[in-house]
C-alpha cells in the first residue's frame, strides 16, 4: 500500500477544524497560543456552537485571535474583556461567551475586571495563556514572570525587592465563590493537549448551562521571549514554570 | 426645545433630573444601564434598582467594579447591536475616555451621561461645566467626536435620553449627554416618554447587521475591533469618521434662542448656566438693554452657523460658563472676529447669578 | 494483529517548521525538509513515512494546524 492509497478521505482521522480559518496565524513558530486557538475552534464545532458562540479577544498576542476562529468576535481594550463578556452574557444568556486573554491583560491591567466578573460568578468562561512574559510588546517583564526569570524589563532577572512576586492569579480565583471550575493546564505534548481539550470544553459547557464563571489557565511557552528554541521552551517550561504554576484542577464544583 | 419634536404621553410626574434619565432609559427600551456610583448623579443607578425593569422590560442593570469596567460592559452590551448606556460624573468620565475612544474607534453605539462636578481632580461635587472640553474636543486619545447633548431641564434629561439612543443608532457614535450637578439634582414636573419596546434579536439583525449575536450558517463572522494595522486601512476607518461628523454637523445642530430677533447683545450659554441667562436677559430687557439668548443644545455639533448669522447684527456676546472658559473658544471660532466675545464664569460648584450676569455684560460689552 | 499505517500531508505554506512535531512523534518518522516553503520556513515532512501508524501526536502538537492524518488498518 502506497501513502497516496492511504491519503484517501475514507481513512481521515484528524484533520484542521473547519471553524478554523486558512488565514494564516501570525504567531511566532511554536507559540502555544496556536494549539489553543485549534482546541476552542475544535470544542465549538463538536459541540456545533458556532452560531451561538461570543469570543472576546484581548490585548497582547492574541488580539488578532478574531482573524483565525470563523466565529463573532470582540475585540477588548487592554484587560477588559471580562467587562465586556459580563455583559454580553447578561444580555444573551444562551450563548457561549468566552474570553481570551494573556498574563499581562488578565492579571496585571485587567485584575480588577478578572476578580470582579468571577466573584460575580459571571456565566463565561476565561481561556488563560500564562507565558510570564508579555509577547507582543517585546518580551517585557509580566506579573507572572518567575522570579530571576530574565525578561527586556528585567534584563538580569525578576527580583522580589524591585518587582514584587510572581501572581498566582488562578489560586486567587479559585478561592472566589463565584467560580464553578478552575484549572490549570498545559499543551506541551499530546497528553495535555487531549487534557487541555476536556477542560476547556468543560469550561464551555458550563457557560452554557450558566453554571458560573470557569478559568483554564494554559501554562505555555513564549520561545520569541524565552529567547529559545520551541522545544527547548517546553522543556524549560515544564522545568521551572511547572513548579510555580503546578497543573491540575483547582476547583471543579 | 423648539427645535426638539417632543412626543409625549400624559404621564406627568414630578422627579430629579437623575431620576428622569433612568425612567426614560426605561421608556425608550434601553436594553442594558451599566454604572458605578459617584455623587451627583447616583440617582440613575439607584432609580434604575428601585425600579428593577429587568422583571418588566428585560433591561439589564449593573452596579460595576469601575467606571472603567462599566464603559467596557456597554462596549459589550454594544457590540451585541444592544441598547446600552451608562453614566457618572467627571472623575468617573474621565476613566472612561479610553474606553469611548474605543467606542468611536469600532463605530459602537450608546449613551453616556456625564452629570459634571467640579474639578479637576477629585474636585468638588457641586455643579460644573467644566467637562466641555473633554466632551467635545475628544477627550480620549484619536481624531474621534461624540454627539454631545446639553439638557437644561429634567424634561430634557428625559427627552435627551430618547434622543441620545436615536442618534447614536443613526450614525453610530458613541452619543454624551452632558448635564451638571443643577440638573441631575433639581425636581421638575417631567413628561416621561412613551414606552418604546426593546428590539427582538431579529429586529437587531436587521437594524444592525454587523452586531455580534452568533455567527448564523450563512454570513461571515462579525467582528467588532478598533484595531487597524496597516496605515491606509486605519486612515480610511478615519475618513469614513470624519465625513459621518460632518454629516453630523449639516444635519443634527438644535439650539434654542431666546429674545434673539432684535437683540444688540447676546449671550450664549448651556445647560444650567442658560437657565440662570434667560433670567439675566429678562432683567436686561427691563432696563432697556436689548439682549438675547443662545442655548445650544449640542455642543457636537456645535450651533455655528445661527451664531455666525446673529454675530452679523448684534453688538457683542457674553459667553457664560460654569468654567474657566471652554465653550467661548467655539464661540469665537464661529464669530471669527466679527464682535467682540467676551467670557463670564465661575469655577468649583459655584453657579452665577442673573445679577452677576447682567453686570458682566454691562461692563464687559457695554461700558 | 492487525498492522496499522498512517500518513499525513502537510499543509508546506502553513507550516512554520517549529519542529514540535518532529519531538512529538513516537515513531520518528518527521523531519523538517531542507527545502523551505516561500517564507522561509523549513516545513515537516515524513522523512521515514513507513514508519507512520497515524497516531496523530503530531497534529495534536502542531499549533498551526497544518497537519492533516490519514490511517488505514492492514
Amino acid at each position: 500500500m502506497t501513502i497516496n492509497d492511504i491519503i484517501n478521505p475514507d481513512n481521515l482521522v484528524y484533520t484542521k477544524t473547519k471553524v478554523m480559518n486558512d488565514v494564516p496565524m501570525h504567531y511566532c513558530p511554536g507559540c502555544s497560543h496556536g494549539v489553543v486557538h485549534k482546541l476552542i475552534a475544535e470544542i465549538i464545532e463538536e459541540m456545533d456552537i458556532q452560531n451561538k458562540t461570543i469570543g472576546i479577544a484581548p490585548v497582547g498576542c492574541a488580539v488578532f485571535a478574531y482573524k483565525y476562529l470563523d466565529i463573532d468576535w470582540q475585540q477588548a481594550a487592554h484587560g477588559r474583556a471580562p467587562a465586556l463578556a459580563t455583559a454580553v452574557k447578561r444580555l444573551l444568556p444562551d450563548r457561549l461567551v468566552f474570553t481570551y486573554q494573556g498574563d499581562g491583560d488578565l492579571a496585571a491591567i485587567g485584575t480588577a475586571e478578572t476578580i470582579h466578573a468571577a466573584n460575580r460568578g459571571e456565566n463565561i468562561a476565561i481561556i488563560f495563556i500564562n507565558n510570564g512574559i508579555y509577547g507582543m510588546t517585546g518580551g517585557q517583564m509580566a506579573p507572572t514572570t518567575l522570579v530571576g526569570m530574565k525578561s527586556s524589563t528585567s534584563p538580569n532577572g525578576r527580583t522580589i525587592p524591585l518587582n514584587g512576586n510572581p501572581l498566582d492569579i488562578t489560586k486567587l480565583l479559585a478561592q472566589l465563590e463565584g467560580t464553578c471550575y478552575v484549572t490549570r493546564q498545559s499543551v506541551h505534548n499530546v497528553a495535555t493537549v487531549r487534557r487541555t481539550k476536556k477542560a476547556i470544553q468543560k469550561a464551555f459547557e458550563n457557560s452554557m448551562q450558566n453554571k458560573g464563571t470557569s478559568v483554564v489557565e494554559i501554562v505555555s511557552t513564549c520561545n520569541s521571549g524565552w529567547k529559545l528554541s520551541p522545544a527547548d521552551s517546553n522543556d524549560w517550561m515544564v522545568k521551572n514554570m511547572f513548579p510555580a504554576y503546578p497543573i491540575g484542577d483547582l476547583k471543579d464544583l | 426645545m423648539n427645535n426638539l419634536k417632543n412626543q409625549h404621553n400624559e404621564e406627568v410626574r414630578l422627579m430629579k433630573g437623575n431620576e428622569a434619565i433612568a425612567h426614560a432609559a426605561i421608556r425608550s427600551g434601553c436594553d442594558g444601564y451599566f454604572g458605578y456610583p459617584i455623587t451627583p448623579q447616583s440617582e440613575i443607578l439607584e432609580t434604575l434598582m428601585e425600579l428593577e425593569p429587568w422583571n418588566t422590560t428585560g433591561m439589564v442593570v449593573l452596579q460595576a467594579e469601575s467606571e472603567v469596567a462599566s464603559i467596557n460592559m456597554v462596549y459589550g452590551a454594544a457590540s451585541c447591536g444592544k441598547k446600552s448606556m451608562t453614566s457618572s460624573s467627571s472623575p468617573g468620565v474621565s476613566l472612561m475616555q479610553e474606553g469611548i475612544s474605543y467606542l468611536a474607534g469600532a463605530e459602537l453605539p450608546c449613551v453616556i451621561v456625564n452629570v459634571m462636578r467640579g474639578g479637576p481632580g477629585l474636585g468638588t461635587i457641586q455643579p460644573s461645566q467644566a467637562d466641555y472640553y473633554q466632551t467635545v474636543k475628544g477627550g480620549g486619545h484619536g481624531d474621534y467626536k461624540m454627539i454631545t447633548l446639553a439638557p437644561a431641564s429634567v424634561q430634557e434629561m428625559a427627552d435627551h435620553t430618547v434622543l441620545a439612543f436615536d442618534l447614536a443608532f443613526k450614525y453610530l457614535t458613541p452619543t454624551m449627554i452632558l448635564a451638571d450637578g443643577v440638573i441631575g439634582q433639581m425636581m421638575e414636573k417631567v413628561i416621561l416618554p412613551p414606552f418604546q419596546p426593546r428590539l427582538t434579536e431579529v429586529e437587531i439583525r436587521e437594524k444592525c447587521p454587523w452586531a455580534t449575536l452568533g455567527k448564523p450558517a450563512n454570513r461571515k463572522p462579525n467582528i467588532i475591533t478598533s484595531l487597524a494595522l496597516l496605515s491606509e486601512e486605519m486612515e480610511e476607518i478615519n475618513l469614513r469618521l470624519q465625513c459621518r461628523y460632518r454629516e453630523i454637523e449639516k444635519t443634527e445642530v438644535f439650539y434654542e434662542e431666546f429674545s434673539c430677533d432684535d437683540a444688540e447683545y447676546l449671550i450664549i450659554a448651556f445647560g444650567t448656566t442658560a437657565r440662570v441667562c434667560q433670567k439675566a436677559v429678562e432683567m436686561a430687557r427691563t432696563e432697556g438693554i436689548k439682549a438675547g439668548l443662545l442655548r445650544p443644545i449640542t455642543l457636537f455639533p456645535y450651533p455655528s452657523r445661527i451664531i455666525r448669522e446673529l454675530a452679523e447684527k448684534i453688538k457683542g456676546i457674553l459667553t457664560v460658563e460654569m468654567n474657566a472658559g471652554q465653550m467661548v473658544d467655539d464661540v469665537k471660532l464661529a464669530v471669527n472676529g466679527r464682535v467682540p466675545v467676551e467670557f463670564y464664569g465661575r469655577m468649583g460648584g459655584i453657579v452665577p447669578s442673573p445679577d452677576e450676569v447682567l453686570e458682566a455684560l454691562k461692563s464687559k460689552l457695554i461700558k | 494483529m492487525a498492522k496499522i499505517k498512517g500518513a499525513i500531508v502537510v499543509n508546506i505554506e502553513r507550516c512554520k517548521g517549529c519542529n514540535l512535531c518532529v519531538v512529538a512523534c513516537p515513531s520518528k518518522v518527521l523531519s523538517l525538509n531542507n527545502e523551505a516553503n516561500s517564507k522561509g520556513y523549513n516545513y515537516s515532512y515524513m522523512a521515514f513515512p513507513d514508519a507512520c501508524v497515524g497516531c496523530s501526536a503530531c497534529a495534536y502538537v502542531c499549533p498551526d494546524a497544518c497537519i492533516t492524518v490519514y490511517k488505514v488498518k492492514l
